[in-house]
């Protein structure tokens, strides 16, 4: 809708719109501006927005009562192995998918996407025991495989819908040029699709950063990631404003920066590929 | 060399068979066209021989050797697509060097090779661009580098003039056939635009419905086409094509060509009256309408001829450049 | 479009994927219905054998079954009005031409990259809590009585928390469809005298339909399975037990792992209905 609008209108328009992107977005910035106060001031009546001694007392005392470094790296094992594992595999079922389409490539494409309505706690327990049996239990790469395989049908669906969007011929002029089908994909479908594969890549990696069911009952002391970390502040003794603030901004913090810096592909991602 | 012979090929998709067998031989050096109207199959055949789809049955071979089974990497055959399948996350250059990079040739000998094919193609000054900063030539003429570099046994072409606008595809239309009489290369054409065919072709396969309908030089087709469809296919226009019975004759369809149909203003078989008349200067197409007759006639006239709509002629036909049809359509001697 | 060679890569390539995804449905599953049919309490005697239909009986029978069935079902429900209502309004409001366009669009992104262990605590905390919220202030400002959110109103709270979580995934969605709508067609309507209204219901909807579907389905996907936000706002109680929950609480807070097992089966079969049912629409929506 490119048309001159008056200047009144555009004011108004992003009067609106900047009052709603705020209240969207106060809870979070609230949380942030807390983590910055007393404990005193973060529960005063009247609440203090902005004129409050800042202090970054409360990043310290959650740093000594939880190794968060541990539970940031484990995070981004579980997020980053995760999603990079299921991109392995997932790549060559697009290519399948996209460029060599049978008759029930469509009911294999639903059916990997079925798979993700069957209730996590329906299974819990069986994979739990597996999770002993195998050794699994607390460890990260347990979570890694978990969280691959709850993300793959979003990641291949996600591919497929990129791979689409390439004409086959050029695979095909890949082909009559004397490449294998590891060079055409190497050589040509990855390169061309890789701001679909970076979308799908970041917006995976976010799925797999706040997953929390098997996050939760799968690790304990070893593997938890931030997930955990931020869950242990919901028991009554966490319950200190400042502190809890400070321990979500540190777990959400990762997340927000990297969303914002690469939000032009994540907008992408968001949309799975499939509205253009 | 590149002699390519095809063997009772077959293509079926599914229980659709969209080429019953056939066979067809094309010799080395040849430039061949596949002309044909949209669905005849001549995409698929040329698909089939590329190697980028599986026969159903029969035998490809190619230089002797069968080459059914061998993927299309390994035929020694190139390819320019419809669409030019330009690779576009890489240069010119990039491009053009794929096929050799593919086969292991070192940078020297690919520096080489591209140098020359841009030279050849009127590239140099474009090779460290993407093919989205290109025109539509100029990606054409890219497409045929990639395939020159490689000195592929046969060329083969799908389609390559189709995006193009009228006039560069004329001058494309020249620069390959420049280039088959350079390379001397067999080369496989496919179009749906007879006059590409007629054009450029050495040998000229009509196709319809995935059978051959006949396979000969341009004039070949022109002067005896084996039956009706050919007929009125080749040439433009088209050939008229009447019920023997309005032109007093023995056969089931009586075919004249525009041009050898004599026109006068006080005698002649028909008597008729001018419908539109486009006057493109060098010659004037007249359509006639001629009582009795479901269709109207195309005449071409010399340029400066004075008709306008609604003059009535007479027109004969002449009677040695008339073709005869029987009841299958088959050309009757 | 291939050959025969293609086709078997294809084949190859597209195994791993398949394989590994039915072996994490199948397994499970296997597993979940062989202990469906036991009387297993890990912390009271063990596997104590087959007891048939007991368990699968008693859960349906238990009075926790259809409310928590209920729960579930309202809760994707309303998240899925909200989030689908509020993003399309959003989404028109964000198509227009406004100063700082990018900022108020990471805005409204942002609730998204939130984990929702965070986010619920931080609603239920610093927001819905009845001495220090928020609202709590917000209320008392204007002379009400502070609301107990979590247990008065909790599963308008629950949804609140939810639809603020899946809000930017619709808006984002839908805000891509509008743009992509074919301004021409809008004027040409505008020019026709068609008023805000009539344009919106049959020119600007119609066009949101798949998008509208593509947000459904992957919602409900990811709603019926919600666990952080419960487990960490009310625990269940409140009327907040959702299906999925009620299952969690029988296998790992009463370790009745048959009983469970049974649960988790209907969980299965209900989730199945809403795929079929969804899978039907976006069959067909994705085909155009």
């Amino acid at each position: 809708m490119a048309r001159a609008v008056t200047n009144n209108r555009k004011a108004l328009n992003t009067a609106i719109a900047w009052a709603i992107g705020l209240l969207i977005f106060f809870p979070i910035l609230w949380t942030i501006l807390t983590s910055f106060k007393t404990e005193a001031q973060a529960i005063s009546d009247p609440p203090v927005f902005l004129f409050f001694d800042w202090t970054l007392e409360n990043y310290a005392v959650v740093q000594e009562r939880s190794n968060y470094a541990r539970f940031l790296w484990n995070s981004i094992i579980i997020a980053g192995g995760s999603t990079i594992l299921g991109l392995i595999i997932a790549v060559p079922a697009a290519w399948s998918m996209a460029f060599v389409p049978s008759k029930r490539t469509k009911d294999i494409l639903l059916w990997m996407l079925s798979t993700k309505m069957l209730p996590a706690v329906g299974v819990l327990y069986p994979i739990y025991l597996l999770f002993i049996e195998l050794g699994l239990l607390d460890t990260r790469i347990g979570l890694v495989v978990v969280l691959m395989l709850i993300n793959l049908p979003i990641i291949v669906w996600m591919l497929y819908t990129y791979f689409k969007e390439i004409p086959g011929e050029i695979l095909e002029a890949a082909r009559m040029d004397g490449a294998s089908l590891k060079d055409e994909i190497l050589y040509v479908l990855t390169p061309m699709a890789v701001p679909g594969i970076a979308s799908t890549l970041l917006l995976n990696f976010i799925l797999a950063w706040n997953e929390a069911f098997w996050t939760l009952n799968l690790t304990a002391a070893q593997a938890a990631p931030l997930t955990a970390f931020i869950a242990s502040y919901s028991s009554p003794e966490g319950l200190f404003y400042a502190k809890l603030s400070a321990a979500s901004t540190m777990a959400i913090a990762p997340i927000l920066i990297m969303g914002w810096f690469s939000q032009k592909q994540l907008v992408r991602g968001l949309t799975f590929g499939a509205v253009k | 060399m590149g002699r390519i012979t095809l063997d009772k090929v077959a293509k079926r998709f599914g229980d659709v068979e969209v080429i019953p067998p056939l066979d067809l031989t094309i010799e080395d050096g040849e430039f061949v066209v596949f002309v044909g109207p949209s669905g005849c199959g001549k995409s698929t055949l040329l698909r089939l021989i590329a190697g980028l789809e599986d026969v159903s049955a029969g035998q490809i071979r190619i230089n002797g050797n069968d080459a059914t089974m061998t993927p299309p990497a390994k035929r020694g055959l190139a390819m320019v697509f419809q669409s030019y399948a330009l690779y576009p996350h890489m240069s010119v250059r990039k491009n053009i060097a794929f096929p050799l990079k593919m086969a292991g040739v070192d940078q020297a000998t690919q520096d080489a090779k591209i140098e020359a094919a841009a030279k050849a193609l009127n590239l140099t000054a474009y090779l460290d661009r993407r093919p989205g900063q290109l025109s539509g030539g100029q990606r054409q003429r890219v497409a045929i580098g990639r395939a020159i570099v490689r000195e592929p046994d046969a060329f083969l072409f799908d389609e390559p003039l189709s995006n193009l606008d009228a006039a560069l595809r004329v001058n494309m239309r020249l620069e390959i056939s420049e280039l088959h009489n350079t390379l001397k290369t067999t080369m496989i054409y496919v179009t749906h635009d007879q006059v590409e065919a007629m054009t450029m072709a050495d040998k000229i396969v009509v196709l319809q419905a995935g059978n051959i309908e006949q396979v000969g030089s341009p004039l070949e087709l022109y002067h005896k086409p084996r039956n009706a469809f050919v007929a009125g296919f080749i040439g433009s226009p088209k050939m008229n094509l009447v019920p023997g019975s309005t032109a007093n004759d023995s056969s089931h369809t009586f075919g004249i060509r525009p041009e050898h149909l004599d026109i006068s203003d006080s005698e002649g078989l028909w008597h008729g009256v001018v419908g539109v008349s486009e006057h493109l200067g060098s010659d004037t197409f007249l359509r006639v309408t001629v009582p009795g007759m479901e269709e109207h006639l195309t005449v071409r006239a010399n340029g400066d001829i004075p008709l306008r709509h609604g003059d009535k002629v007479y027109l004969t036909p002449q009677a040695d450049k008339v073709h005869r049809f029987d009841s299958k359509g088959l050309r009757i001697e | 479009m291939a050959t025969k060679q293609s086709r078997s890569a294809a084949r190859i390539m597209l195994a791993p994927a398949v394989i590994l995804l039915l072996g994490w449905m199948l397994v499970p599953l296997v597993m979940t219905l062989w202990f469906s049919f036991r009387q297993y309490l890990p912390l009271r005697g063990g596997d104590q054998g087959f007891v048939g239909f007991d368990n699968y009986i008693r859960f349906i029978s238990s009075s926790s079954f259809w409310p928590s069935v209920q729960t579930t079902l309202i809760i994707v429900g309303g998240v899925l009005a909200i989030t689908v209502v509020l993003g399309v309004v959003l989404a028109l409001l964000l198509d227009q031409p406004m100063w700082g366009q990018g900022i108020v669009r990471i805005l409204v992104i942002a609730p998204f990259f939130v984990m929702p262990t965070v986010s619920a605590l931080v609603w239920k905390n610093m927001f819905m809590d009845p001495v220090n919220g928020l609202f709590a202030h917000v209320w008392k400002f204007f002379g009400a009585t502070p609301v107990e959110w979590l247990s008065q109103a909790s599963m308008q709270s629950i949804i609140m928390i939810v639809s603020w979580q899946w809000l930017p995934f619709a808006t984002l969605i839908l805000l891509t469809a509008v743009q992509s709508l074919d301004s021409e067609q809008l004027e040409a309507a505008e020019m026709d005298g068609a008023p805000f209204r009539s344009r919106f219901w049959y020119l600007i909807l119609p066009h949101l339909a798949r998008a509208i579907t593509i947000v459904v389905l992957i919602q409900t996907i990811f709603l019926l399975s919600i666990f952080a936000e419960i487990f960490v706002t009310t625990g269940g109680a409140f009327g907040t037990r959702t299906l999925s929950y009620l299952i969690f609480q029988r296998v790992l807070e009463s370790q009745n792992i048959g009983l469970g097992s049974a649960g988790g089966v209907y969980a299965i079969i209900l989730a199945n209905i809403v795929a079929i049912f969804l899978m039907r629409i976006v069959g067909k929506n994705l085909d155009a």
